[in-house]
């Protein structure tokens, strides 16, 4: 299994975008820090640019990449190895890399402007969106074998997430505007990993005070210690399902 | 002339029966009291360094109490400590500390009941219910004093400064800080607030209700629970303030409630959740202000009217404008605003298209609050930019026909 995910990644560094992410990272959050005057309204800024790029790059280039080691992976499949560790190896691996990426391009500026526990915190929800969107990924490849609808998929549901998503929310609250629904609304947006890495990040800043009744409502909620346990977790199943799904695919697939 | 001379001497005579009396360990009058009933009015009592332990300090003759080197007048948290009954009076230079606290009394470090001309001045007072209480007095001065507590509920502590039903009173140069509210007026008029700081006060810096034609000018007002409360009130001038810092669910720079016929100039309003909430008020004249890196620059009712805001600066705030309904009837012509994108072909640094200060996303959350929840989304943005281009949800004539390219110099 090691010796596959050294495959990997040495493959995804010969490939050379990764680093090129990485430098448009880096160049991002430089810029970012250097033109605000303050590192709060930096880490505002680069929140948006991150919660739209990272998995815009994570679920592309992965899926992208699955498909161009179509080939490789049937040579794997010839060989005496379980599909369960192939197709883990290729989640590390691609993981390991875009994290490491991520790290090198947004976490150092970040460390170095915003050494708090909201910078700690951008980071743990960088690495997570990252591991969430490759997981993302492997879900659409494993669909089908047509390389234009499992692309198309990838993108369709960046798309949902980043977008479409929070118009259904606006809508929803617009729906429901009569009823109390600051609860449910919180329970909802729940349900969208960007959302959620959005308002984690939010809580940890000043402008908190501006979410008002139900950012209140959040924050008693996520802002203790077994709402951030919640937090993570749910964050953490949508790394999980949508791998564990793929990865069930994959076992019965024939190829 | 006769009569001029006799006047003369008769006046000379009375001040020459003028004493000073020294009170102090060492001195001819050991305690405070022992002097006060030995004085006669227009005496001096000069409080040698030292700590009194006399519980309630009444002062019923025109006398001047002055400290040398800040005495300690202690009221044990059981006294108010110094109450002064009779116009006339000057308290300088005196530290006062731990009045009672009661909620039915107001006991407090210094409180004046209904009289003139007493000037309170140079004085600190530590740990006081109320710290300065001025009650139905006339031409009352308050100046230069350090008052300060550290109180962590509202209902456990008084207001610093607090006047009520007075007029011609003069709140100058002091400092606050810690008290529920750092002044409060009510039913005060034709008076003046000149620059205090008041900070880290649990509820408002100013607290200011039913008090016309006063004036508050070059004050500064930093990090309190609410900001700046201003009610029910005419005539009111606002110069060259500082709002700061009132950082919060439910804290303003500045909270104007139905006021009228007032003017607003010169004021800076920095880091506040909301620069300044307009209720129901009306003919307010806002020019040469700053508001800068707030919230919401400015939450204006639509139950206002008149309200005419120009030349002011307005950058970096989340959101700039914030109103409640579609109905505009104040003016918004002639400021300079940092999200403006337009362009001045002329060059008169005056923009050629007309502004719209209100974004999308500020009047849905005024109508659905918990839209909020979708602050920053890249969403929002996007409705954002297509609102700006196409408005349809904004109304029309909020609106800025002459927006400035320059930020003005203020």
């Amino acid at each position: 299994m090691l010796r596959i995910l050294k495959y990997v990644i040495r493959d995804i560094l010969n490939n050379k975008i990764v680093i090129a992410y990485a430098l448009l990272l880096a160049v991002l959050s430089w810029s970012m820090f250097s033109l605000e005057d303050s590192s709060s309204k930096g880490v505002l800024s680069l929140l948006n640019i991150i919660l739209l790029n990272v998995p815009l790059v994570s679920v592309i280039f992965s899926t992208i990449y699955i498909y161009n080691s179509g080939e490789f992976i049937e040579l794997l499949l010839s060989q005496p190895i379980k599909r369960s560790k192939i197709w883990s190896s290729f989640y590390l691996g691609l993981c390991i890399s875009l994290i490491v990426a991520f790290l090198i391009g947004a976490g150092i500026p970040i460390l170095v402007y915003s050494p708090d526990s909201t910078g700690l915190m951008m980071i743990v929800v960088g690495v997570l969106i990252t591991a969430i969107f490759v997981s993302l990924a492997f879900f659409s490849a494993v669909f089908t074998r047509d390389k234009a609808k499992g692309i198309g998929f990838a993108i369709m549901l960046w798309l949902f997430f980043a977008l479409l998503f929070d118009g259904l929310v606006l809508f929803l609250l617009f729906q429901f505007a009569d009823y109390p629904i600051e609860k449910a609304m919180v329970g909802i947006t729940a349900l969208s990993p960007i959302d959620l890495s959005r308002i984690m990040v939010l809580l940890h800043l000043d402008v908190s005070a501006m979410l008002g009744y139900t950012g209140a409502i959040f924050k008693e909620f996520f802002g203790t210690l077994t709402g951030m346990i919640v937090t993570f977790s749910l964050l953490g199943l949508w790394v999980l399902l949508p791998f564990w799904f793929s990865l069930w695919r994959f076992k019965k697939m024939d190829l | 002339m006769k009569y001029f001379v006799a006047l003369t001497l008769v006046a000379f005579s009375v001040l020459s029966h003028a004493k000073t009396l020294q009170v102090g360990k060492n001195f001819p009058y050991k305690t405070i009291k022992e002097a006060l009933a030995a004085s006669e009015n227009s005496d001096t009592l000069i409080i040698n360094p030292g700590l009194y332990r006399e519980g309630n300090i009444v002062i019923e003759k025109a006398v001047s109490i002055i400290g040398v080197n800040l005495p300690i007048i202690d009221g044990e948290h059981k006294y108010e400590v110094i109450s002064v009954k009779s116009s006339n009076v000057l308290v300088k230079g005196l530290k006062v500390i731990n009045s009672g606290i009661a909620t039915l009394e107001d006991p407090c470090g210094i409180k004046v009941y209904q009289s003139e001309n007493v000037t309170i001045r140079e004085n600190v007072l530590i740990d006081n219910f109320f710290a300065i209480y001025l009650m139905s007095s006339i031409n009352c001065t308050v100046e230069q004093n350090y008052v300060s507590a550290s109180a962590t509920e509202e209902q456990a502590i008084g207001n610093g400064i607090h006047c009520w039903k007075s007029k011609d009173l003069k709140i100058i140069n002091n400092f606050i800080k810690g008290h529920r509210d750092g002044i409060y007026f009510e039913f005060v008029t034709h008076s003046v607030i000149w620059r205090n700081i008041s900070k880290r006060n649990l509820r408002y810096g100013l607290h200011f209700m039913f008090s016309n034609d006063d004036s508050y000018i070059g004050n500064v007002f930093e990090e309190n629970g609410a900001g700046v409360a201003v009610m029910y009130t005419k005539h009111v001038k606002m110069f060259n303030n500082v709002f700061r810092e009132n950082w919060g669910d439910a804290a303003y720079g500045l909270l104007l409630k139905e006021i009228s016929d007032s003017q607003i100039q010169n004021n800076k309003f920095t880091n506040n959740t909301t620069g300044i909430l307009i209720e129901g008020s009306s003919r307010i004249q806002m020019s040469q202000s700053e508001l800068k890196s707030n919230g919401w620059g400015i939450k204006i009712s639509a139950s206002c009217e008149d309200i005419n805001l120009t030349q002011n600066n307005f950058l970096s705030n989340t959101f700039d404008i914030a109103t409640n309904g579609s109905l505009v009837l104040n003016n918004f012509d002639g400021n300079y605003w940092d999200k403006y994108e337009g362009y001045d072909l002329n060059r008169d640094n005056v923009g050629d298209v007309p502004y719209h200060p209100l974004s999308l996303f500020s009047v849905i959350v005024e109508r659905m609050p918990s839209a909020m929840l979708l602050f920053r989304s890249f969403m929002i943005t996007l409705l954002d930019k297509s609102e700006k281009i196409l408005p349809s949800l904004t109304p029309e004539n909020f609106i800025d026909n002459k927006p400035f390219m320059k930020p003005l110099a203020i």
